[in-house]
């Protein structure tokens, strides 16, 4: 029973780290039709600022964790932003080569960071209670799971509360729907662009500094590896729906760590989810039924 | 128009001007190794030793694998970022065969490449399920799953150590430094076969219907066509094609490490056939020559003592060859639509290839 239970949490904390990833990739595509290949890289910049500043100020204190999750979402956040305004923008419209462009600058960023940081992993220290376990249903659970998931949820609560409640929010909502009419209603949908680019890194850098802690190092291949999981929870949940990314990611994070612990075998699943998920319905759980380029 | 550039077009346009220039580029490319032909910048060194031979067949494999990639992504619209898997098929397939079973290279090749077109048929009607950038999605993540697989199963696959040739089978002349120029000719004959076979697809009813889904499926759909069958045709064939270069990767390198299947592998080649122009045949084998080359010498440039003493702020970027190759191909996509082959067209008939095209349609209508 306490081994399902720790499987069951450590699967969601997982899932809250895809969900923080892909929320972003998910509302990006939703809106523009733009698969951002960059993505991870905007996690591990966030992952190597909140680094560098608790290596500053010593890890193992309260203000420097939470200085180092603000810093990590602001980094991402305008470097996604910066994304959007310098190269997206110039290929207006022309998705292919705007999934090109971020191929190439996840390909050019990967290799700075290598060459800043190294290729071995940079270890990160935290505040003493995140490495400690707590007792759950009998199962001894650690720590930073349950801030993966409070984040996790804070940010699902948030970018909901922004889509339901705020003018960009409505844009925004209405871009995913038609484009076309709201451009033709006279409202500038490109600023709503780089809004959605910078809720994703912003998203994305949080996740970053998250995972660092999740997985005890940085490495500038962070990113790269949770966004083909991303990658998987979105096309899972459905392009574009926030809602379905939310589901897949919990789905696919708990599937992944069962079958991890039990069969040795939980990359695989996830794959074979994905195949049986496009055999059975070829929009994903909550996409439109039309999946086009 | 004037007079040279219809000439040139008329020349170019020729049903048989692509097989006379392979013709020509087969023939310089076959005596290479016979001669002394040194490019200080571009070659290591004199074109007979056998690094720089080596690093020319590499050349060479990465143009079929690219001319493979460009069928599929050229001609027929598909973007895929799973092509390493079949790459990885063939060059693991063949080892891991060589080393396993008393098979002679050619049954190994063969076996391999025939194993590669059954996992493309099953992977491919999964994956054509979904197109645009969901099936990009896909296609990565069974890349990702053979990846994985790869390095988890290092009983056979040899893991991260990676797998080595087996030489017990392979004739004498494919062994060995010495006979570095006999593999470099038997790469130089596969890529003139994969020249052919891509040629002989696109000029074929079902090439034809390829190119015409990826302008519009839905016409395609009006007029009585399947384009999934003709899709997955194309999505085996390149996969097949993929693998049999994969093969002659494995002879070449004397094994292969799991960087063969990772997605950086695939990422590469989409610069690479973006590089050289896409859906430009030679295209493909120009920017598998560019990028296969830049990649050695900016990591040669990397390593140099020049690069070494200069401060923090140059000497990161500049010794980090994947920074580079990731900016220029930005820049390339930025400025330069239609790659370096779409540049020499404009150059050639002078003129920018939206005119071009226009004045096409205008012909056409007339």
């Amino acid at each position: 029973m306490s081994t399902v239970v720790l499987l069951a949490v450590t699967g969601l904390g997982l899932g809250a780290l895809y969900f923080l990833v892909a929320s972003g990739l998910s509302l990006i595509y939703g809106l523009m039709g733009v698969l951002n290949f960059a993505h991870g890289s905007f996690l591990t910049l966030g992952a190597f600022a909140g680094f560098e500043l608790t290596r500053r100020l010593g890890g193992d204190s309260w203000p420097a964790f939470v200085a180092s999750l603000v810093l990590g979402a602001a980094v991402g956040a305008v470097a996604a932003a910066l994304t959007e305004l310098l190269l997206i923008r110039r290929l207006y419209e022309r998705h292919i080569e705007q999934v090109l462009v971020t191929v190439g600058l996840s390909l050019a960023t990967v290799a700075l960071f290598e060459g800043i940081w190294g290729s071995d992993p940079s270890y990160v220290t935290a505040p003493a209670w995140l490495g400690e376990t707590t007792q759950l249903l009998g199962a001894r659970i650690p720590n930073d799971r349950f801030v993966l998931i409070g984040a996790a949820a804070l940010v699902l609560l948030g970018i909901v509360a922004f889509l339901r409640f705020t003018r960009f929010g409505l844009i925004i909502r209405a871009g995913v729907e038609n484009r076309a009419m709201v451009t033709a209603l006279g409202i500038d949908v490109r600023r709503a662009f780089t809004v959605v680019f910078a809720i994703g890194g912003t998203a994305a850098g949080l996740g970053g500094v998250l995972a660092s802690h999740y997985f005890g190092y940085v490495s500038p291949h962070l990113g790269g590896s949770l966004l083909i999981f991303a990658f998987i929870v979105t096309v899972i949940g459905g392009l574009g729906s926030l809602a379905g990314a939310a589901i897949a990611s919990v789905a696919v994070g708990v599937l992944q760590q069962f079958a991890n612990f039990y069969w040795g075998v939980g990359d695989l699943v996830v794959v074979l989810l994905l195949a049986g998920v496009l055999l059975l319905r070829p929009a994903g759980i909550l996409g439109k039924k039309k999946v086009q380029a | 128009m004037s007079a040279p550039a219809t000439r040139i077009r008329r020349l170019t346009g020729a049903a048989w001007f692509p097989f006379a220039l392979m013709v020509v580029f087969a023939g310089v490319a076959a005596v290479l190794p016979l001669l002394a032909i040194d490019i200080p910048g571009v070659l290591p060194g004199p074109s007979y030793l056998p690094g720089t031979l080596q690093l020319l067949a590499l050349c060479l494999v990465f143009s079929a694998l690219a001319l493979s990639y460009h069928l599929l992504f050229g001609t027929a619209g598909m973007l895929s970022f799973g092509h390493a898997l079949y790459f990885a098929v063939g060059a693991y397939g063949v080892g891991i065969l060589l080393q396993r079973t008393e098979l002679p290279l050619a049954a190994a090749i063969a076996t391999t490449v025939a194993l590669a077109t059954v996992v493309a048929l099953a992977l491919g009607a999964v994956s054509l399920r979904v197109a645009g950038i969901s099936f990009a999605m896909v296609t990565l993540a069974f890349a990702q799953a053979g990846s994985v697989l790869v390095r988890r199963n290092a009983w056979i696959t040899g893991g991260e150590e990676g797998l080595r040739l087996d030489t017990d089978n392979v004739p004498d002349f494919l062994v060995g430094v010495l006979n570095t120029r006999n593999v470099y000719w038997l790469a130089l004959a596969v890529l003139v076969l994969v020249f052919l076979v891509v040629i002989w697809f696109e000029r074929s009813r079902a090439g034809h219907v390829a190119v015409a889904t990826r302008e519009n499926e839905t016409r395609v759909r009006v007029l009585g066509i399947r384009p999934f069958t003709i899709k997955l045709m194309t999505f085996v064939i390149a996969s097949a094609l993929a693998a049999l270069s994969g093969t002659i990767y494995f002879v070449l390198q004397s094994g292969t490490t799991p960087r063969a299947t990772s997605a950086d592998l695939t990422l590469s080649l989409l610069v690479i056939v973006v590089l050289g122009g896409v859906g430009a045949r030679w295209g493909a084998i120009v920017g598998a020559f560019a990028y296969t080359l830049l990649d050695q010498r900016l990591t040669a440039l990397a390593s140099s003592d020049a690069v070494a003493a200069l401060p923090d702020v140059l000497r990161i970027p500049l010794s980090e060859p994947l920074f580079l190759l990731g900016t220029l191909f930005i820049l390339v996509v930025l400025f330069l639509p239609g790659g370096i082959a779409g540049t020499v067209r404009r150059a050639a008939t002078g003129r920018r290839t939206s005119r071009d095209a226009r004045e096409r349609l205008e012909e056409a209508e007339r």
